[in-house]
Parts: structure tokens; sequence; C-alpha cells
């Protein structure tokens, strides 16, 4: 039983590694958003079984929440409002895939080694699941970074998220869990709304802070 | 009478969160500038005398609320900086109400979300638990993105959504440092609420998982130095001081900055008790001589008024975290100091360029030139701050500054070469910039403005007094909290 518990738990947490990897080289927008809903899927499954095993049933709620806002109203308003802003169009500049995923899959290696690395008496659950935790929250974080457009940015911020939503849910008999799940929740409802009302189409920020101070100074 | 001081005394936490969440209330539903100023003030005052009864009564820590020597410090500088500011800011806000920048609407929103600021910025220093810390963060930092993007301008809805998606990230890193920290927790005091309370986190540290508290320690630093506005997370820091309403960037830079500052120095102590764990010390100090070169380097360039300072607020926190990541006695006693001093500096010039902005109608340096002919106090009350933010004596940021350089000189004279360098280069370019703002012809608009300038020489003059005498139980205070900092 123990041993089911693990695998099942692993397979789980690994494969919103893997979509977070899917997510790095979606070029459409729609693919993009979809394969996003389909990792709040697996994330709402893998509440689920931890919320089973640990015998902890308000982690119910924290899937539901998952399910319900990330899996199927966030994904369908960003498909309006692609539709709406037309922007369905648009094929991302983003870096190379190649070197993206390259970048990726260090990134995934590099949170293996560093939690394994410290973690070496916490148990073997908890250890791993933070493992793939951390490498969601990394993979996220690079979404954001190779990104121009507003809506993939949030795309990136929510897969982000998913991974501490990941890591809590392994931390076990953790508080607030779901307190932390629905203020999330209310932040990211928030971002669609500003990305709506304000059309923000580019995104916020260049590598070269220097020239963006420049230009918008002079624009004055 | 004593019976009413005794329940305050005995209530001081709980008035210091009710007061600003109740006004906050009242005041999303009042109609009128005028009384919502004015009781936006009142509520203010309020919250400060409430947070100076906790020096006499100081209640027991519970779960989720604490009041020790480090954070009293912080609510009163923040409850203090607040009260001068929702003053200046009824000046500020009426001109905008004249000139139509903002309306009806727009102001109910702003003041409930001052008071709502406040009640996050308190709610995050009193937190026991470090949970609630992190919501109480985040709820500040939401309502200060709002209010940056009041304007609904083009430049200001950038500012404010730069500013929200850094943020996110910045706070997103900073919980899951905070689920590491539960999880070394999780072993040694048991599953559930106490993993995250702070005093039993301390109390444990010793025994906690050296590991995962580096590891935990490297996400809060980046995360809520995030906050701090360290160098190299600080970007959104310039677009939301220069773009906002002046009293936010006021309170941004006095007291936003200094709250997430608070909770990396909690963390600190955390590690610190740990002997095993990586000493937390080298990075902030790493971090802190970073973002205090850097920003020194990137003053002269800019052209925006706002924008200038919001690069020297990057600075000075860049000097505090040095002094903080220094550590010992000395240091942490310059950087709490040079804490309190810049805040109260720092919202004064923001006080003074709030409304020279709005006398010149522009905030771009070149415009503005010689203030002190065309508007004397302003432009002279410029010039106090200025040259006390730039570390000239007699004021209070001198003292601060001289103490940690003469301390890092002792201790390790290569880092004190590149921290005066730093200072050098901040201290040049304020002054060439304050030489043609301040003197000369002036040029352009040269509208009269009501000023208020009470707030302004209120803070001058305790910044020059702490230049010249520090009452002695107030250094006393100081060098308890510092030895108590590591």
């Amino acid at each position: 039983m123990e041993r089911l518990a693990f695998d099942v738990a692993h397979l789980l947490a690994g494969s919103i590694v893997l979509l977070s990897l899917m997510l790095l080289y979606q070029d459409r927008l729609y693919t993009l958003i979809n394969v996003f809903a389909m990792q709040a899927v697996v994330l709402a499954l893998s509440v689920s079984w931890q919320a089973w095993v640990q015998d902890a049933p308000h982690l119910y709620l924290t899937a539901a929440i998952a399910l319900a806002v990330k899996a199927i109203v966030i994904p369908v308003a960003l498909h309006r409002m692609i539709r709406i802003l037309g922007i369905h169009r648009e094929i991302e500049t983003a870096l190379n895939t190649g070197p993206t995923m390259l970048a990726g899959l260090g990134l995934v290696a590099l949170s293996m080694a560093v939690i394994l690395r410290v973690t070496s008496d916490a148990d073997i659950l908890a250890r791993e699941d933070l493992a793939f935790a951390l490498s969601v929250v990394l993979l996220g974080l690079l979404t954001m970074v190779t990104r121009r457009n507003a809506v993939s940015q949030v795309v990136g911020f929510m897969s982000l998220e998913n991974g501490l939503i990941l890591a809590a849910t392994g931390a076990k008999g953790m508080p607030f869990v779901v307190e932390i799940s629905v203020a999330f929740s209310v932040l990211v409802a928030f971002i669609v709304i500003g990305i709506f009302l304000f059309r923000i189409r580019e995104r916020f920020d260049t590598v070269d802070l220097e020239a963006l101070d420049e230009v918008r100074e002079s624009r004055r | 009478m004593t019976g009413a001081a005794a329940w305050i005394g005995s209530n001081g936490v709980a008035l210091v969160l009710a007061i600003p969440f109740a006004s906050a209330v009242l005041l999303l539903f009042l109609r009128g500038y005028r009384l919502s100023a004015r009781l936006n003030a009142l509520s203010s005052l309020l919250t400060l005398l409430a947070s100076l009864s906790l020096l006499a009564a100081r209640p027991a820590a519970s779960d989720y609320l604490l009041v020790d020597d480090l954070n009293i410090v912080f609510i009163i500088l923040n409850a203090f900086v607040g009260f001068t500011t929702s003053l200046f800011s009824a000046s500020y806000i009426a001109h905008e109400l004249e000139i139509g920048r903002l309306t009806g609407g727009h102001l109910r929103f702003y003041h409930a979300m001052y008071q709502i600021l406040l009640f996050g910025m308190n709610l995050a220093l009193l937190a026991n638990n470090i949970g609630l810390m992190w919501v109480a963060i985040e709820l500040a930092t939401l309502t200060t993105v709002l209010m940056v993007g009041i304007y609904r301008t083009h430049e200001a809805l950038e500012a404010a959504w730069k500013y929200f998606i850094l943020g996110s990230v910045g706070i997103a890193l900073a919980l899951f440092g905070t689920i590491l920290v539960y999880m070394a927790a999780r072993p040694v005091v048991g599953e559930g609420p106490n993993g995250m309370v702070w005093t039993v986190l301390v109390e444990h540290a010793a025994s906690l998982d050296p590991g995962l508290l580096n590891l935990a320690f490297v996400f809060l630093l980046l995360g809520y130095g995030t906050k701090v506005g360290l160098a190299p997370l600080h970007a959104w820091l310039p677009d939301a001081h220069s773009e906002g309403p002046t009293p936010i960037s006021a309170v941004l830079s006095g007291l936003l900055l200094n709250v997430a500052l608070h909770a990396v120095l909690r963390f600190k102590l955390l590690l610190a008790a740990n002997p095993e764990a990586i000493a937390p010390g080298p990075l902030m100090a790493a971090m802190g001589l970073v973002s205090l070169i850097f920003a020194g380097f990137m003053l002269y360039p800019r052209r925006d008024i706002k924008r200038m300072f919001a690069y020297s607020s990057i600075e000075h926190m860049g000097i505090i975290a040095f002094a903080f990541g220094m550590g010992g006695a000395l240091a942490n006693f310059a950087g709490l100091l040079h804490m309190t001093m810049h805040s109260l500096t720092k919202s004064a010039i923001f006080f003074a360029v709030g409304h020279i902005s709005q006398a010149k109608g522009t905030q771009r340096i070149d415009d503005i030139k010689g203030l002190t002919v065309s508007h004397p106090l302003l432009g002279w009350s410029l010039v106090v701050g200025v040259v006390a933010i730039a570390g000239m004596p007699p004021f209070g940021v001198f003292m601060s500054e001289f103490l940690l350089v003469s301390s890092t000189f002792a201790r390790a004279p290569l880092l004190a070469l590149l921290l005066v360098l730093g200072l050098l280069v901040a201290f040049g370019t304020l002054m060439v910039r304050l030489h043609a703002l301040a003197f000369g012809e002036p040029v352009g608009r040269n509208e009269r403005v009501k000023a208020s300038y009470v707030p302004m020489i209120a803070h001058f003059a305790l910044v020059l007094t702490a230049g010249i005498y520090l009452p002695a139980p107030l250094v006393a205070w100081f060098q308890h909290v510092a030895e108590m900092l590591h």
C-alpha cells in the first residue's frame, strides 16, 4: 500500500513536470492554454491523491478549486479574451525551442540535485514531491521569461503557482493550504481581469532595463 | 479615564489592526472629499497613538500575533509616517481633484486603499505566523498595485502591471521558502499550525534541518528581497514610484520596503539560531552592496525627479540590507538607525517633490529649475532633504552612514571601499542634480500650490535632531535590538 501511494504520487507529480516542459515549446496561444488546463487537471488529481493518502479531507477543497478555476474557468476566459483581443494568430517570438528546452532540462536537473542533496533525511515521499515542485516553479519562471505576450506570461505564472500548490500539499499537515489556494485564485483572477480591461498585449519588460528607462523617459 | 487608558493598553495590538480596517470600510462608503481626508488623517493618528501604547503595555505572544523589541520599532515608525503622509495626502489630493486628475469615485477608493495598506503593513509586522505574514505582505502589495495604477494613464497602468507581475513572482518565491521552512520544522515541532509559528520555530531553530533552512532562506531572500527593491529584482520600483500618486511613493519608499525587510530579518534570525545553517549575513550584504553601487550609478541618467528618488531608495535599502548583513552590534545599530532616518527623510522628500511637480506641472528634471527663487519654502525643503539623504552632517543619515562605514572598515576594509564608492557616486549625482533643481533662473510654469509644510518640516526636524543628539533611551533601545539581531 505504502509502495502504491508512493508510485501514484510520483507518477502524477512527474506528469506535472512533463506538462511544464511541454508549456515551454508551445508557440500558439490556444495550445499553450490547453496544455496549461491539462496541467491543472493533473494537479487536481495529484492533490486529491495526497488528500486520500494523508487522510486530509480539506485538501479535496484545494483540488476542487484547482479543477474549477484553473482547469475550466480561467482557460475558457483566456480563450474568449484571445478572440476578443484578436491575438489568436500571433506566434510567439520566444527563444528558439532547442535552447529553451535545454535550459528547462537543466533547471529540472538542478532542482533534483539541490533538493535531493539537502533533504537526505526527510521522508522520501515529501522530498521527491518537493523536487518535482521546485522543477515546476523554476520551469514556470522560465516560461515567463521567454514569453513576450502578457497572456502567455500569465500562463507561465499560473504554472509556477501549480508548483507551489504541489509543494504545499506535499508538505504533510501544512496549515493554510486551502487559504493559500484561494488567495492565489483571487490573485490570478485580478491578473486576468487586468489584462482584459487594460488590453495589455506586450510583455512588461525587456532584458535591457537601461534602454527601457531611456525610452520611457524620453517619451515625456 | 484611567479605566480607558488601561483598556487601550491591554488592547493595543487589536486597535493597531482594527482602526485602519474599520476606517477603510467606512471610507469606502463615505462621499465628500474633506470629510474622508480628515477621517483618513484621524484614523492614522489614532493608529499612531495605539501603536505608542504598545510601548507601555506589551501583550504576550499568541499563535498569530507577536509584539517584541524588533517589530515595535517598525510599527511605530510605520504609524508615524503613515500619519504624516495622510496629512500631506490631504493637500496633495485636493490639488489633484482641482485639476481633474482624480474624480470622486477614485477618491473613495484611494482613501479606503490607504487604510487597507496600513492595515496590511501592521499585520505583516505583528504576525507571529510566517503564513499570516506572507498573506499580509501580499495584501499590502495588491493595494499598492491598485493605487499605482489609479491615474489610469498608459504609463501608470504599465507601471502597475510591471509591479504586479514582479511582485507576484516575488511573493510566489517567498511562499515556496515559507513551505520549505514548514517542512524543515515538521519533524521537530510536529504537524499542524505550530510549524509556522515564528516564536516556536526560533525556539527549536537549532534542531531544524539546516539544508532545508538554507534553501528556504535563498527563496525568502529573493522573494521578499523583490519587495525590498534589492537588485537584481528592483525593476518594478522606479516605475511604481514615478507613476503613482506621490503620497503612495512616500509610503512605498518609507514603509512598505521596510516591512519586507522586516520579514527578511525575521528569517535571518531563524537561520542565525541554527549553528549548522549557512550564515545568512553574507548573502544579504552582497545583495545590499550590489544594489547600492548599481543604484548609485543609475541615479545620474534619470530625467524624472520621482524616478531619481526611487533609485535613491534602492540605494538606501541596499545600505540597510548591507548593514544588517554585516551583522554585529554596531552594524545592526547603524542599519536600524539608517532605516529610521531613511524612512523619515525620503518620505519628506517625496512630500516636497509632490508639491513641486504640482506647481511646475511636470516631473522632468530639465524643466524644473531655480526652485529656491520661485518657491522658496518648497525649494529650500528640497535642498534640506537632498542634503540630508545624501549623507551630509549634521543630519541623522550622516551618523548612520558614518557608523556603518567605520565599523565596516574595521572588519572588512575591501567591502568598506566599495561601500564608500557607492555612497560617493550617489552623493555626487544628487548634488549635481540638486544644484540645477534648486538654484538659478526659474523656468516654465510657476503656479502657487497650497502645500502642507508641517509634515515635511516635522520629518526634517526629527532627522536633524537625531543627527545632533540621540536620546539615551532610544540609543539603549536600538542597541538592545541590534544585539538581538546578532
